[in-house]
């Protein structure tokens, strides 16, 4: 039978390695599968990690594509610190951009230079109260909140589709489930002649404040302290069901916020789909980052470069590009797996103890 | 007596150790066939030591058992119950949502259909006057109903052996009642019983024989039914000569802390209600709350903390002003602290360094280690220091995770960080419990000459020599209800283990003794 047995004290270089050597692995287990295709391994790694990088046009997609993710995760991983798995980000992405997109949608006429932060504030303030809905059947009913926030994602997605299908559809829009382009004032601002947009800084602004918060602040104190002690926070005085309703709001409320940024910068309007999935693969950028919201930010340049390399293999060498979702699922599997063996390690032991065991009472003592 | 061959179960010597605290000292004792056996003792006399290494749960350093006759090791449960050794747990593993033919049948082998089990349970809840119905979910059943899904899950196996873990204890006197009928029954058909409890009223009524351990050894066998009462409440504490501390010492006047007429229900199934108790403590003062566990120490200290609120504002006062709404972070800021009695996960956060601990009592309390809700760790960093440095805290690094410390170590870290602080009240649950000679003599140090201050002290502990050394006055506290408080100097051991056995004759008996320091009005009818 194996069994894991915790490790004495985790080594530190083990906790560094950890993430890189989960790359190795998932770089391993994709040379596997692609020869599996019959491709050449060394060249559909190229196109999958290297080709993204080495020009600035695919460059520059790399970074709009990690922007969201690092918000994201930098929010999830608060989130997760505390012990609680808001699993629904990607719901919560598509209730912000939603929330922040009513305004330029509903009322075009209304322009200015107000506009753009009024959508941001809308767009967070919709993806927290979003991600308050199974924080609060958490704290009010003991609800899971890893399934409530995961089936939430089908509504919000389904609520979009009917809302660009239906009430918000361009009606100057030849019947495209899409709604009207945002005016200038409604969109993000470009940096120089590029198709980066302000939205980046802003994704690491919140990413550095984060980690302030969570290693320096008493919030972010609370929140690690009710993540891994929730008797010992309450000793403190922490309550634990105000801590879950803040890392929800908060995770959900970044969420919402890199929506409306998203629809308020590389789409420029409400589409029925908005999303590759940054919501889901964000929880992925956050584990890889072992829940340091700096951390994420590489995390995201790196799993942002696996969706275009993806496109980039898939017109290469002719391999799908959901060769991508292989590599994230690939990634997030070593890393927790070299996570748990990191605190553990595996020891083979026999189902039924021998009867047999010459001198027990001497073996137990020295072991204790 | 009968020769040593008819014994059912015999052991030798038998010696358990954890780490360097030696939970079994050499215990010797036999089991005959159709006998109920008490093993009575306070807890941490090593009762469940043993008992968990006859069922094969232990194992023990040395020592030999010996079953109906022949040598035998136990190496677990399953081993157990195929010699006809059957155990029933003082806290039930049973699973809620199912019923009670599926509980059972998960315990038997996997081969056993659940149709089979109805029908073997119908059989022996008939024989032994077990209630159960095999369809009802576990949930909806009592504690009483509970156990007896126990009872049956282990007559299943037609054990010769039964041993009980403190069955009573979450009983109703009816359901207790009940329960002792159906144990006759047991025996009289010729099985054994192992009873381990530490309520002297029902080991005299039910046992036939006892063994009393003490601090992990056999101090006594006798006869608990030609055996005084008082007698086995001063085997079970120990005869001890203490010199207490004069009464009320140092105790200024005013009262620092006052408990008025509280109750509080029990948090969980298992927990205690808390019933009408009521507390006055002065400045200078260290009053003890003497008990065995699990009758409602942790719930009075989590009302006492603030960790679980009271409906009633005034039902605790904390100089002055009344608290019983105001939570643990806030009593703190008025001056009180608080030690829990679980080191690790309660007091402390086990992963988290020594500095980040002080942050967990200390951050709302100390304005120098947090501005504006920005963290001093430096700060943190040298107040730990210097908590380790002035209650000689051990550890062998710079600023180690909490559950790098042994216990001692450790709980001298818990209390220093609330002494440290110089609290005017001091709430602390099992000061010393686990914890080595050294440190516990550090600690009740430590703890009087904080009394001697000036702050007021309440220690809540199990440890009788732990009281006569530090307390001035004691209350006893037995199933949720606590006597008044009197005057260590003029109790006695025996009086005292009485009392924690039943509260309600201690109250009785001291109602209206004069130099009562509380009035406390405890109704005798139940």
């Amino acid at each position: 039978m194996i069994r894991l047995e915790a490790r004495p004290r985790p080594s530190w270089w083990a906790a560094l390695a950890s993430p890189v050597i989960a790359l190795v692995l998932t770089l391993l287990t994709g040379c596997l599968l692609l020869l599996a295709f019959g491709k050449d391994p060394i060249k559909g790694l190229y196109y999958l990690f290297i080709d993204p990088i080495t020009v600035w046009w695919s460059l520059e997609e790399v970074l709009v594509k990690a922007t969201p993710l690092a918000l994201i995760a930098a929010g999830l991983s608060v989130c997760f610190r505390a012990n609680v798995w808001n699993i629904g980000a990607e719901g919560q992405f598509i209730v912000g951009a939603i929330a922040g997109s009513a305004l330029p949608v509903v009322l075009p006429e209304v322009q200015g230079p107000h506009v753009l932060p009024l959508m941001l504030l809308c767009g967070t303030l919709g993806g927290a109260l979003f991600a308050l809905i199974p924080a609060l059947l958490r704290v009010r009913f003991g609800a899971n909140e890893i399934l409530v926030s995961l089936m939430l994602v089908y509504v919000a997605e389904l609520f979009l589709d009917w809302l660009v299908r239906g009430p918000w559809r361009n009606p100057a829009g030849f019947n495209f489930p899409e709604t009207r382009q945002f005016h200038e004032w409604a969109t993000m601002p470009i940096v120089g002649d590029s198709r980066l947009n302000i939205g980046i800084f802003i994704a690491i602004a919140c990413c550095a404040v984060l980690a302030f918060v969570l290693s320096r602040t008493y919030f972010g104190f609370g929140v690690r302290l009710s993540g891994t002690a929730p008797r010992a926070a309450r000793f403190a005085g922490i309550s634990r069901n105000r801590t879950i309703l803040l890392v929800m709001a908060l995770s959900g409320g970044l969420a919402g916020l890199a929506g409306i940024m998203e629809v308020a910068g590389p789409i420029g309007q409400l589409r029925i789909q908005i999303s590759p999935g940054y919501g889901f693969t964000a929880i992925i950028v956050a584990f890889l980052a072992r829940l340091n919201p700096v951390g994420a930010i590489a995390a995201a340049f790196v799993l942002s470069v696996t969706y275009i390399g993806g496109e980039a293999a898939q017109i290469a060498i002719g391999i799908s590009d959901k060769i991508t979702r292989v590599f994230q699922g690939a990634l997030l599997f070593f890393v927790l797996g070299s996570d748990v063996l990191i605190r553990y390690r595996i020891t083979w032991t026999r189902r039924t103890p021998v009867i047999q065991t010459p001198e027990p009472a001497a073996v137990e003592r020295t072991s204790t | 007596m009968t020769s040593p061959s008819s014994k059912l179960l015999a052991t030798t010597d038998v010696t358990k150790f954890f780490g360097s605290f030696c939970a079994n000292d050499r215990i010797s004792l036999d089991v005959d066939a159709g006998e109920i056996h008490a093993l009575l003792g306070e807890n941490g006399a090593g009762k469940s030591t043993f008992v968990k290494a006859l069922y094969g749960l232990v194992r023990p350093d040395s020592g030999t058992i010996t079953w109906k006759g022949e040598r035998v090791e136990i190496t677990s449960p399953a081993r157990a119950r195929e010699l006809g050794i059957g155990m029933v747990f003082q806290h039930f593993a049973l699973f809620d949502s199912l019923n009670v033919a599926e509980n059972i049948a998960l315990a038997l082998p996997q081969d056993v259909a659940v149709s089979d089990v109805v029908a073997r349970l119908d059989e022996i809840t008939a024989r032994y006057g077990l209630a159960l119905n095999a369809e009802a979910a576990v949930g909806d059943l009592s504690a009483g109903e509970r156990q007896r899904i126990e009872i049956v899950r282990c007559l299943m196996q037609s054990p010769t052996l039964i041993i009980l873990d403190e069955p009573t204890s979450v009983l109703t006197p009816q359901e207790a009642d009940q329960l002792f009928v159906t144990l006759r029954q047991l025996v009289n058909e010729g099985r054994s019983i192992i009873y381990i409890s530490h309520k002297l009223e029902e080991v005299q009524r039910l046992c036939d024989r006892a063994t009393i351990l003490r601090h992990g050894r056999v101090v006594a066998n006798c006869d608990p039914r030609t055996t005084e009462k008082g007698e086995l409440a001063r085997l079970m504490v120990g005869d001890l000569v203490h010199a207490a501390r004069p009464s009320g010492s140092a105790a200024a006047d005013g009262i620092a802390l006052s408990v008025r007429a509280l109750s509080m229900s029990a948090p969980s199934l298992f927990g205690v209600d808390l019933q009408d108790i009521s507390l006055d403590v002065r400045p200078g003062q260290i009053c003890a709350i003497a008990g065995i566990a699990g009758n409602g120490q942790s719930e009075l200290f989590e009302a006492l903390s603030g960790e679980r609120l009271s409906n009633d504002p005034a039902a605790i006062t904390l100089l002055g002003q009344p608290v019983g709404h105001l939570g643990i972070a806030e009593r703190r800021q008025l001056g009180a602290d608080f030690v829990s009695d679980e080191r690790l996960g309660h007091a402390t956060a086990p992963d988290m360094s020594l500095s980040d601990n002080v942050l967990v009592t200390r951050a709302r309390t100390d304005t120098d280690l947090m501005r504006s809700g920005v963290l001093k760790l430096e700060r943190a960093r040298s107040l730990s220091q210097r908590i380790q440095d002035s209650f000689d805290v051990r550890s062998g690094a710079v600023d180690p995770p909490a559950n790098a410390l042994s216990g001692g170590n450790l709980q001298k870290f818990v209390i220093g960080r609330a002494v440290d602080r110089h609290p005017r009240v001091l709430v602390v649950n099992q000061p010393t419990w686990g914890v080595d000679a050294g440190a516990a003599a550090r600690i009740r140090k430590t703890l009087v000459s904080l009394a001697e201050g000036g702050s007021a002290i309440v220690v809540i502990s199990q440890d009788l020599d732990e009281i006569f050394e530090i307390a001035d006055s004691i209350a006893v506290i037995a199933r949720g209800r606590l006597t008044a408080l009197y005057p260590a100097d003029q109790m006695s051991a025996e009086e005292i283990g009485l009392w924690m056995s039943d509260a309600e004759a201690g109250a009785s008996q001291r109602a209206n003794s004069t130099f009562q320091t509380a009035g406390v009005g405890l109704d005798n009818n139940d």
